[in-house]
């Protein structure tokens, strides 16, 4: 018998979360809810600086004084801040030279998602800095990075040892009192990445960073700090899933990076978070803030494919505050079952000739809604600012939807901008034209998909574009309308 | 004292001068309480986000007009299209003038709103009709709901096509220093019928005018409905225009909406679908300078399917002018083969114009076809100079091109006078002195 479009349908619904898995590895967890006391406490585990702790309680009280914002497209119960534990992080934290010091219970959760750190190591050349609950257990390639000045490490690592950079660069790109889920984090985030690359120097391997929920119930509050100085280039990856777990979880991170004049940063997501049941049970919160300064003729280019979490909210912005900078935006967002994205862009040109491109996909399926929101900016002073927007969505079936929210401001006359937006359906007849080529309809909509995507795709790094290609394939094909 | 304040004081005023046992009056009374409680938008209403009142709500309107002013015809001939015959309804400071009207009731309606809230032979009609399309949770359409008494009534029965145009001319006199003014009209065109309108607001002194209108249309099925904005205020007359319209099966409805004067203009334009089959055309020009500020906040909402929509926006900004594009086309998911198209295209003159836009698009519905494009640039430097090398000034050949740009949304204007009367009023906004109609 025929594979038949209602078949696939069900086989999709049913579709688990693939990598749902629960590691039993001992954890420390601090009591629930947030106080003072308890950012004191973070601060205090950290064994961090007095001026850090200044800094988190600083955030902590603007905090206090912050309502949840609630414009974004999405619906959702809100978290209870206080019903959540800000501290967890794997109770036998040894420092590793090798892998094989790795629990090898780890080591075996990093297989199950196929990501072996081993193979990696080898293969693609990749130095990975595994954050695993809050706390980085294993940095690799640390020598041949060292070796060329440039430092990646956790952030906790970075201001114990690098205190000076950190306090520089910490909070001038995204700050403490940005909005309320920035401020959350501000004040109690418990690890990430730091990254810094010396003036002139192309770092000569794509940093990646894979971050995991693992406790039930403790929000991952993660921090990146990504620091290019004059001239230099890095490509950074950062890729997400986490096992499956009932209650909803929330994560919200704060990445910032900083290219001086002439440098460039490329910033690289796959994020295949716990989506939820195809009932809509469970499932991350991502309310995440992502923003990148560019000084003079510096480049900023974020690459996203955003398959998972229950609501997505998140907005990589570029403020090109330097003449001729570039900001670069290119996205996919997949939703399925009761899934909600709310995401895009925000291009802010301050300097004069800087350039931006925001290319959005948005595929959804079943009952979920994507939307696309972006801002372009254009002050009185960006003489000759260039924008192009492009926002596609392809809609799956009549039970979800598919929303553009660009927002255009100008205010100089040299500024060109052009945006344009469509929605579309997988038609029949590219179905068919598969099917008769002996594509069977399941191979045809990933292929079309992949398609539909590649615009975006082509911008990950190799290794990451594989990875995104086969989540696109689990996450998407959903019913044929 | 606050304007909203003094609204809400003088309502009472108000109640004495109108039948407050009519149906209609439990309807204002309704919407003031609204009004009471929203007050007038502020810019943290996501919909004003791009637009302050601020400015001119500092004024101290009087909102009932003393004596009853008089205008003579010759003095205003200009205001009307007046090289072809039609039907005329038209205020003075939002009262009717008899002599300058030309109403009709033969085989149409072209009458006053009071006088179909009064007239008990309406009365079927009004309750039928009156405020069920106007949003109820507006708070500038539920104030003026509050205090309507006055504006345009139209009703063209089944099958008749109207052959000439109906004008309705609001004027706004400067006999007093600053006055509000809120008409109401409620058009309906019934079955297979055909109408044109052609809708002005004029003030003839520099004083402060704030006019607040509410127009709802209701066009049945197979009817075509054909509306002209022409907004050519003096810069000290400020217009928030809300205009709501509901289609049934087949019928074709368009909006054209040429903004060129006024200090303030805010349009607000709403298109309902009750049937498959429906075309709705929105268009519009907006050619500003000064300090002058237009907003086009649009909304067609799909909620049938094989409906078409069609939106295009053209702007050209100068000096310290604003310009706000806010398009949303709202696909239900029941409205399947949906085609909707909203573009947006401005050009900026001047470097302290400022233009805000936010096409938006929300699409339940998986088998649509729905785009939005939206450009902000300048005139083409290559297209000038080849004007320029033959022959053609640099000032009439910028004239030239922006004409060339706003021309798309002319095309669609059946009325030849008023294609014409457009022409003239952009050269003339333009500065130039050259005949558009090549």
């Amino acid at each position: 018998m025929a594979y038949t479009e209602e078949e696939l349908k069900k086989e999709l619904e049913t579709k688990e979360y693939e990598y749902g898995f629960y590691t039993d590895i001992e954890s420390d967890t601090f009591p629930v809810g947030l106080n003072e006391e308890i950012v004191r406490a973070i601060s205090k585990k950290k064994n961090e600086p007095e001026w850090m702790t200044e800094w988190r309680l600083e955030a902590y009280r603007a905090w206090t004084a912050m309502i949840e914002p609630e414009w974004a497209n999405v619906k959702y119960k809100k978290p209870d801040f206080q019903a959540i534990s800000y501290y967890s992080a794997p109770k036998s934290k040894p420092q590793y030279d090798s892998l094989d010091e790795v629990d090898p219970e780890m080591l075996d959760t990093f297989n199950k998602l196929g990501i072996s750190i081993d193979e990696q190591k080898k293969l693609a050349n990749v130095a990975v800095d595994v954050v695993m609950d809050s706390v980085s257990v294993a940095t690799t390639f640390k020598k041949t990075l060292a070796e060329k000045g440039i430092i990646f490490c956790s952030i906790s690592e970075a201001i114990q040892e690098h205190p000076e950079l950190v306090k520089k660069y910490l909070g001038t790109v995204v700050p403490q009192k940005d909005n309320f889920y920035a401020a959350l984090n501000s004040a109690v985030f418990s690890d990430g990445s730091f990254c810094y690359i010396p003036k002139g120097v192309r770092c000569p391997m794509e940093l990646s960073t894979y971050f995991r929920i693992n406790q039930a119930g403790t929000g991952q509050f993660e921090r990146t700090l990504v620091i290019a100085e004059e001239g230099s280039y890095v490509s950074y990856l950062e890729g997400c899933t986490a096992p499956m777990r009932d209650e909803n979880q929330l994560h919200a991170a704060v990445v910032e990076l900083i290219a001086l004049d002439d440098a460039e940063i490329k910033y690289s997501t796959v994020q295949n978070w716990f989506p939820g049941d195809k009932n809509g049970k469970g499932g991350v919160f991502n309310f995440v803030t992502k923003r990148g300064l560019c000084e003079k003729n510096a480049k900023i280019s974020w690459t996203q494919v955003e398959t998972g979490s229950a609501i997505t909210w998140k907005y990589p912005s570029c403020v090109l505050k330097g003449d001729n900078s570039i900001g670069e935006f290119y996205s996919i967002a997949v939703t399925n079952n009761h899934q909600q994205a709310d995401t895009g862009t925000k291009m802010i040109h301050l300097g004069k000739n800087t350039k931006s491109t925001i290319i959005s996909k948005g595929v959804s399926a079943g009952k979920s809604q994507n939307s696309y929101r972006g801002l372009v900016q254009v002050n009185s002073r960006a003489e000759n600012a260039r924008n192009f927007s492009q926002c596609d969505s392809l809609l799956m079936g009549n039970l979800c939807g598919a929303h553009t929210f660009p927002y255009i401001e100008t205010k100089n006359k040299t500024a060109q901008i052009e945006h344009e937006a469509t929605t579309s359906k997988i038609g029949e007849d590219q179905i068919f034209y598969c099917n008769q080529r002996g594509i069977d309809t399941e191979k045809a909509i990933a292929l079309i998909v992949n398609g539909f995507s590649k615009d975006v795709l082509s911008k990950l790094p190799m290794e990451f574009a594989v990875e995104a290609q086969k989540l696109l394939e689990i996450s998407l094909e959903g019913s044929v309308g | 004292m606050e304007l909203k304040d003094k609204l809400i004081s003088s309502f009472m005023a108000f109640e004495n001068r109108v039948d407050i046992d009519h149906p209609v009056h439990d309807i204002r009374t309704e919407a003031i309480k609204v009004f009471e409680e929203k007050g007038f938008p502020s810019k943290k209403d996501e919909l004003w986000k791009y637009t302050s009142l601020n400015t001119l709500l500092k004024n101290n309107y009087s909102v009932f007009p003393k004596d009853e002013p008089g205008l003579e015809f010759k003095d205003v001939k200009k205001y009307f299209i007046h090289d072809i015959d039609s039907y005329k309804i038209v205020f003075i400071d939002g009262i009717y003038s008899s002599h300058l009207s030309q109403t009709s009731h033969e085989g149409l309606d072209a009458c006053l709103m009071s006088s179909a809230l009064n007239k008990p032979k309406y009365r079927t009609v009004i309750e039928k009709y009156f405020n069920k399309i106007a949003k109820k949770d507006d708070s500038l359409t539920s104030l003026n709901t509050a205090f309507s008494r006055e504006g345009a009534f139209i009703h063209i029965p089944k099958g008749k096509v109207v052959e000439k145009p109906i004008q309705i001319i609001h004027f706004a006199t400067g006999n007093e220093a600053s006055l509000m003014l809120q008409p109401r009209s409620l058009v309906i065109v019934e079955e297979n019928a055909q109408v044109q309108i052609i809708e002005r607001h004029q003030s003839t002194t520099e004083n402060a005018v704030f006019t607040n209108s509410v127009t709802e249309i209701f066009v049945h099925e197979r009817a075509i409905a054909d509306y002209y904005k022409i907004q050519n205020d003096k810069q000290s007359a400020s217009l928030i225009d809300n205009t709501y319209i509901a289609q049934e099966k087949n019928s074709h409805a368009s909006v054209h909406t040429f903004s060129i004067g006024g200090k303030l203009t805010r349009n607000n334009l709403q298109f309902l679908h009750k049937g498959e089959y429906i075309n709705s055309t929105l268009k519009g020009i907006t050619i500003i300078e000064g300090k002058q500020h237009v907003d086009h906040s649009t909304l067609v909402h799909h909620s049938e399917p094989n409906c078409e929509s069609h939106q295009d926006y053209k702007g050209i900004y100068a000096d310290k002018s604003t310009g706000v594009f806010n398009g949303r086309i709202i696909v239900e998911k029941e409205a399947q083969k949906t085609n909707g198209f909203q573009q947006s295209n401005n050009i900026l003159i001047d470097d302290k114009a400022t233009i805000n836009a936010k096409p938006q698009l929300e699409i339940f519905a998986d088998d649509v076809k729905c785009s939005h494009g939206c450009t902000i640039g300048q005139l083409d430097d290559e297209a000038l100079f080849y004007l320029q090398t033959r022959g053609i000034p640099e000032k009439e050949a910028r004239a030239l091109l922006m004409y060339a740009f706003a021309n798309n949304v002319l095309e669609s204007v059946k009325i030849p006078e008023v294609k014409i009367r457009i022409n003239k009023l952009i050269a003339m906004k333009l500065g130039v002195n050259i005949g558009f109609d090549l």
